[in-house]
């Protein structure tokens, strides 16, 4: 792979002791005789978004070519703006445990639901009355009791009682109204079964009735799709002047695994192109007198790198659409009321001119 | 329940509106700094800003100022309009990504 060069004006210098070129620059009547106002065209020719790993609960992949504002809007967005359904209300009727009501309503509350988003709408206003459009119900019943099959001696509380643990997975739904028929897909409970919300003893006994809608991260965290939504800028290594044979080795230990590649035959020094977004841009190389003024180190300012990890309903590679579309709607909101106020005040100069005549 | 608040209060502004100081309502550095950047790639935007007045208020203030008299209302809902655009591209071009799905697969392991 040939090695990627970026243009000067895109990168943000990495010294021993200060970041340079932060901020970009590239607004009109910035640079003397260029153009740099916004053109569609040009942005679509330098867009680019690739994904480049995916798993059940996690993506990672490359914007590049957007504002910085725009990448962290996105990111804004998936951690705080797209909704998700939690358990917001909790009616105890009875809870004998040591855990009190409020800690195990708050517990209860932070389990992670398998129910899809888009199949609920979002209450206008809390207190206003559940229906079955906005509001999920689950009940939760459980009673420790003794085990008298429990062999002689037993010491291990698995044997001696029946249902010493409260878990995620005894959060029971109770359909109501047609969501029978709404959540054929996928039975709404938690996503992961196993969480342990309380532990009982012979006689403690739990009963609850639990109220799940939908929110945003902005009102609660555990309304947040994501555990992680985060980016990094691609790190840009150049090597100024070749670096001596003898000391190739303790170059590549300067970076990370695999950054630094050296040739076996001519123990040349060069950078992975692959690899070089593994690295950490740890600087220690500029420790070492003797490469200090052989290499540069950067960062490239509008290439971004995202890792996001889903703890939702949401598939990870859906997070970023739904983003989006969170951003187009909020978009779309202040366009109108823009309009709006638009209308008013040519309105109002029309008025005046009337007047005049 | 609240009446309900206006989106957008104009504040300070000159009559013709071609400079003028605008309360977006329920918003935050989200908006306000991606829109910052989009009206300042208007080439008739002498200036822009925004701010968050107070973080207990949930509003921000962006200021336009435009050359020639010209109306930052207009330059506003320019900016809107092509941030729309640009989330249509980011959202076009990741699911052709998507689509074409050369990309790694793993497993997470617990």
């Amino acid at each position: 792979m040939p090695a990627q060069t970026f243009d000067s004006r895109r990168l943000v210098g990495v010294h021993a002791e200060r970041v340079s070129d932060v901020s970009s620059r590239d607004f009109p009547g910035h640079y003397p005789g260029e153009d740099h106002s916004w053109n569609l065209q040009k942005f679509k020719k330098n867009l680019k978004v690739k994904i480049q790993r995916l798993s059940k609960h996690s993506v990672d992949f490359d914007i590049v070519g957007v504002d910085a504002s725009i990448a962290n809007a996105f990111r804004r967005i998936m951690i705080a703006e797209v909704p998700t359904v939690c358990i917001e209300q909790v009616y105890v009727w009875n809870n004998t445990t040591v855990i009190v009501d409020e800690i195990l309503s708050h517990r209860i509350g932070l389990v992670p639901l398998n129910i899809d988003p888009s199949l609920l709408s979002m209450k206008a206003d809390i207190a206003d009355t559940a229906t079955d459009r906005d509001t999920v119900v689950f009940k939760i019943d459980l009673t420790c009791e003794r085990n008298p099959k429990a062999p002689k001696g037993s010491t291990n509380p698995d044997e001696l009682y029946i249902n010493h643990e409260l878990l995620s997975s005894h959060i029971k739904w109770d359909p109501v109204g047609e969501q029978e028929d709404i959540f054929a897909g996928q039975r709404p409970g938690p996503t992961n079964g196993n969480i342990v919300l309380a532990k009982l003893r012979p006689g403690q006994s739990v009963s609850m009735e639990l109220h799940a809608v939908k929110g945003v991260g902005k009102d609660h965290a555990k309304f947040s799709p994501v555990a992680t939504a985060s980016y990094r800028l691609l790190p840009h290594i150049k090597i100024t002047q070749p670096i001596p044979p003898q000391h190739a080795e303790k170059f590549q230990k300067c970076f990370s695994p695999g950054v630094i590649k050296i040739d076996p035959r001519t123990q040349e020094v060069s950078v992975d192109e692959e690899k070089v977004r593994n690295d950490t841009v740890s600087r220690e190389v500029l420790r070492h007198p003797e490469f200090a003024d052989k290499v540069e180190l950067s960062r490239v300012r509008d290439y971004f790198l995202f890792n996001v990890e889903s703890e939702s309903a949401y598939a990870p590679e859906r997070i970023l659409l739904e983003s989006i579309k969170v951003m187009r709607e909020k978009l779309a909101v202040i366009k109108v009321a823009a309009e709006a106020l638009r209308a008013k005040s040519t309105a109002v100069d029309n008025d005046v001119m009337m007047e005049d005549a | 329940m609240a009446e309900t608040v206006e989106k957008i209060k104009l504040l300070k502004s000159s009559p013709d509106l071609s400079a003028a100081t605008y309360q977006i309502h329920d918003e935050s550095h989200t908006i306000g700094n991606s829109l910052r950047w989009m009206i300042m790639k208007n080439p008739k935007v002498e200036f822009c800003g925004y701010s968050v007045p107070h973080p207990s208020e949930n509003v921000i203030n962006i200021r336009i100022q435009m050359y020639d008299n010209a109306s930052s209302v207009d330059a506003l809902i320019d900016a809107l309009s092509q941030l729309d655009k640009v989330c249509e591209a980011v959202e076009d071009s990741y699911l052709a990504s998507l689509r074409e799905g050369k990309f790694e697969r793993w497993e997470e392991r617990y």
